[in-house]
């Protein structure tokens, strides 16, 4: 690199970069290789991808923009960021869209050589904003990305759409430069890629310092960023998406229970990748089944839990419509099972990939009888490991269903992770009966302890035994219609359920034990709420945060928590679930919602003003 | 009750008896109907295996016949409607061992569950899937059901039914179904030796049985399974043997074009006479034979098709194989530390 040093750098602590352009610009991609370098270069990040349903929308208009943003920090940080310092745009329609999410004042840089007409009226411009007052508040780098790449490789006789696809590349090297990053982590991962193809190496390797060269030498930029490493707990971190850690996690938990893991499961957007990342590790002893539909899906699920090995299905909304009937046969049948509900927006299709928590009462309450389920929350994309396990041991321990109730924003952002020691990880104990003489066998002969059910597997000798939907006599398991032993049934199949309480840890306050205001978050909220709630002690606030991993059953301690506070608010991407569920069950308590549904995560600095409204 | 003997290969022999594969549980089917044959040829078929009993397993939907695992003392388990083809596989992608048998009717199976039994059997799941056919919703008190024959007239078409009926086998056919026959509660040794066979092939085998429902629609298979008319009217396929029927076994199936047509042995060569063939790999003779019916065509019973290829489950279990011999047994920490990592000190 050139040691020209005529720039001035200034030191900054975190900042927010969002890369837009078309679904086929690669930005994805681009997003992903700054994100490397950030973990490289030692900063704490999140990242927000946003892309649309269309795999391919018309080139250059609005749906088939397609976004990345990340946050990066010398400090530990909980989102992906509120609103982007820098906007890196391919084309007019990329602009359109990602412009309100642009902080005033911030810098924008611009793919000149696509704001055509043609491109400008598919982006609904009616005017060029580069040429107008549109960008008037913002600072604006207009770059002719696709010239100054064509430019870079015309030696290396490549064809004109393979150099077009190399732009993506020169601007991420700009960004490079811009935020005083190293190049070699991309360098290699690209050597890496196309190792089959070594012109697509070069060409991408020269753009993309032609890029860094370009925003060195060009001096279009003022000034050059740099972000301090982040003093993280010391370890061995990787970089890690939700859907990612959850597959690890269950592969994981199959293996302290010296168990296949199985997974059955129908493509669904935003929970596809589980079944694309599992069916990669077959050698530990992983099966996957990619069933003819979200039936068959938690039909075979529950199949493999039947014959003794680990069942997990993972779907979305619109899949776990499907599947209630087959979740309730897991219910009567007292099998272990996991359920993985990664949401998305709804109701109907809704938008597939787009984020929201609108699917908790579905998963309480969307099947028919008293069918009581145990539903676990991951907070964040590495909690997504720890959860599966923890959802992996209470199915087994109490012979139930476990919903894992998953979001979009979590299955896709990426964040550090700390990695365990192996040797730390909890082990989960199974047991199944074996016949044992003069002793008559009782497939629903419960543990007092946990009301768990023996899990006696079919090829066990002298166990034979027959389970099903309809209604079961106590201990034998026969078929009954009988009054009394429905209702002792229904009454057993609730406290089974109840007493996972004792066995999950307490809920924790983030902040003053009692007070004013008390901010209950569950799910992916975690980070934002996490955010906000410390952002106010450090302006001396008072005010405090509980986090719910577990939403059935609730801690055992939640109802006194809530009774030191004057007011809860409840943050949710859906129009007030969860604070349904509160006011219910502690009706005592002063429970009040902060609802969105927009398909976005909740913003550090809406929150805040939220509370600060309250306190 | 079941007896090991030792044997002088020191390798245990189990014999059963019917009566250890009889549950508990009373038998609560209607008097009279189809389904106690079924029943206890089932349990008399499989005493004559030395197969522990603990490795059958039972599996049903919803319906009238998918009571049917209550009453094997087997392991058995009692599903939802139209899925047990799904929770079958499940189990069997996890355990080679097991014998699995689908207990299915008209309804469960090519009604709401149609998908699931296209899917397994297409993919030669291996499993024993048993399709009673009544032609009529039982357990519900008398709709028309998807092979109910048309004009059927039900407490849901007083008029008579307007729905074209779905032939079973050629369901199987078009799914590729890799054992394919069809038998009848009323021949319990037919029926026995089709479930031997079916049990015996590797993959999937579909076995549909005609059932008489007694109640909503006694005799439906009357015209055909008569005692007076089944002569003349049934088929018995065997392999490699001219489809031979009637009362004195004097007629034949002979092809015109690309249609079956009866002649009398006695008038014609015998090489103009069609063979079965169970082992085509072709669909085509298979389909064929289902478009045989009555009153046409004398409707064939027997083994359709009964051919090899490679299951799913056996499939599957060589892949985990051999990714475990590619890339050795997985270790978790290789796994939880994946490629990209990096220190903080």
């Amino acid at each position: 690199m050139t040691e020209t040093k005529k720039n001035k750098t200034e030191i900054v602590s975190s900042i927010t970069v969002r890369f837009a352009g078309d679904s086929g610009d690669g930005m994805q991609l681009t997003g992903d290789q700054f994100t490397d370098t950030a973990a490289i270069m030692g900063n704490d990040f999140a990242t927000l991808p946003d892309f649309p349903a269309e795999i391919r929308a018309p080139i250059g208009t609005l749906p088939g923009v397609s976004s990345f943003q990340i946050q990066f920090s010398d400090s530990i940080i909980f989102t992906p960021g509120d609103i982007a310092d820098v906007l890196v745009v391919m084309n007019p329609a990329a602009l359109k869209v990602n412009l309100p999410l642009v902080k005033k004042g911030g810098l924008i840089i611009v793919n000149e050589s696509v704001f055509n007409e043609e491109n400008l009226r598919k982006a609904t411009w009616e005017k060029n904003p580069l040429d107008d007052e549109t960008l008037k508040d913002y600072s604006v780098l207009k770059v002719k990305l696709s010239e100054l790449t064509k430019n870079a490789l015309k030696d290396l006789h490549l064809k004109a759409s393979e150099v077009e696809r190399c732009k993506n590349f020169f601007a991420l090297g700009m960004m490079f430069w811009l935020y005083d990053r190293e190049l070699n982590h991309t360098t290699a991962w690209i050597k890496n890629k196309f190792a089959k193809r070594p012109e697509i190496v070069e060409a991408n390797i020269t753009a993309l310092t032609a890029g860094y060269n370009f925003a060195d030498i060009a001096e279009v930029i003022p000034n050059q960023y740099q972000i301090k490493k982040a003093i993280l707990d010391p370890g061995t971190y990787r970089k890690i998406m939700g859907n990612e850690a959850l597959a690890i996690g269950l592969i994981t938990a199959a293996n302290l229970a010296n168990k296949t893991l199985f997974y059955g499961s129908y493509p669904i957007t935003p929970a596809s990748t589980i079944l694309q990342y599992l069916a990669a590790y077959k050698n530990y002893n992983v099966k996957t089944f990619q069933a003819e539909d979200e039936i068959s899906a938690i039909g075979s699920a529950v199949g493999a839990s039947f014959g003794g090995q680990i069942g997990v299905t993972g779907t979305s909304g619109p899949g776990i419509s499907l599947k209630s009937e087959m979740m309730n046969l897991a219910v009567m049948a007292e099998l272990p099972l996991i359920i993985i509900n990664v949401q998305r927006g709804g109701p109907s299709t809704g938008m597939p990939t787009k984020t929201e928590q609108t699917d908790l009462l579905q998963v309480l309450y969307c099947r028919n009888g008293e069918s009581p389920i145990a539903v676990l929350a991951p907070r964040t994309a590495s909690d997504c490991f720890i959860m599966a396990i923890e959802a992996v041991r209470i199915a087994i321990k109490y012979m139930t269903p476990v919903i894992f109730l998953s979001e979009g924003y979590l299955a896709s952002a990426a964040e550090p992770w700390k990695l365990p020691d192996i040797s730390t990880l909890p082990s989960i104990e199974v047991t199944h009966p074996k016949a044992e003489k003069g002793k008559t066998f009782y497939p629903y002969e419960r543990n007092p302890e946990t009301l768990a059910r023996p899990w006696a597997i079919p090829g066990t000798p002298g166990l034979e035994h027959r389970i099903g939907g309809l209604s079961k006599a106590d201990i034998t398991g026969n078929v009954s219609y009988d009054p009394e032993n429905h209702q002792k049934m229904t009454n057993l199949r609730a406290e089974k359920i109840a007493r996972i309480a004792n066995d999950i840890p307490e809920a924790e306050i983030h902040g003053p034990k009692s007070g004013k205001l008390l901010v209950l978050s569950w799910g992916g909220n975690y980070g934002a709420v996490y955010q906000a709630v410390t952002n106010l002690h450090n302006k001396k606030k008072k005010v405090s945060q509980v986090h719910l991993s577990y939403l059935n059953p609730f801690p055992k301690n939640l109802g006194d928590i809530l009774k030191q506070f004057k007011t809860i608010l409840i943050p949710e991407l859906n129009m007030g679930q969860l604070l349904m569920l509160i006011r219910y069950k502690f009706p005592e308590s002063h429970s009040i919602g902060f609802n969105k549904v927009k398909g976005v995560p909740f913003k550090v600095e809406e929150i805040e003003q939220r509370i600060s409204e309250l306190l | 009750m079941s007896t090991i003997k030792k044997e002088t290969t020191k390798q245990p022999v189990i014999s059963y008896s019917k009566e250890d594969f009889v549950s508990d549980q009373q038998v609560r089917w209607c008097p009279g109907c189809g389904d106690y044959a079924i029943l206890s040829t089932t349990q008399r078929t499989l005493a004559k295996f030395p197969i522990p009993k603990e490795n059958h397993v039972f599996i049903s939907g919803i319906g009238c016949s998918s009571r049917f695992p209550y009453y094997m003392n087997t392991y058995g388990f009692h599903t939802i409607h139209g899925r047990a083809p799904t929770i079958a596989s499940g189990l069997r992608c996890i355990n080679p061992d097991l014998n699995i048998w689908v207990i299915t009717g008209d309804g469960d199976g090519l009604s709401i569950g149609g998908n699931h039994l296209i899917h397994c059997m297409r993919r030669n799941m291996n499993l024993n899937i048993l399709l009673v056919n009544n032609q009529i919703y039982g357990l519900t008190k008398g709709q028309y059901s998807p092979t109910s024959q048309p004009g059927k007239v039900t407490k849901t078409s007083p008029e008579g039914s307007i729905d074209y009926p779905i032939n079973a086998l050629c369901v199987a056919i078009a799914s590729e179904a890799t054992f394919i026959a069809r038998t009848l509660d009323t021949a319990p040794s037919h029926m026995s030796t089709i479930l031997e066979k079916a049990m015996n092939h590797k993959g999937v085998s579909f076995v549909e049985i005609y059932q008489n429902c007694i109640i909503f629609n006694d005799k439906t298979f009357g015209p055909v399974t008569g005692r007076e008319t089944r002569d003349e009217r049934m088929l018995y396929l065997e392999h490699d043997k001219p489809l031979i029927f009637g009362k004195e076994k004097e007629k034949a199936i002979r092809l015109k074009g690309l249609h079956p047509e009866i002649v009398n042995i006695n008038e014609v060569d015998s090489s103009e006479l069609l063979i079965h063939n169970e082992k085509d790999t072709e669909p085509n003779y298979a389909y064929f034979l289902t478009q045989m019916e009555y009153p046409e065509m004398p409707v064939p019973f027997g083994v359709f098709r009964d051919i090899d290829k490679p299951t799913y489950d056996e499939m599957l279990n060589e892949q985990v194989q051999g990714a475990i011999k590619k890339k050795g047994v997985g270790d978790l920490k290789d796994l939880i530390y994946g490629k990209d990592t990096w220190e903080v000190k």
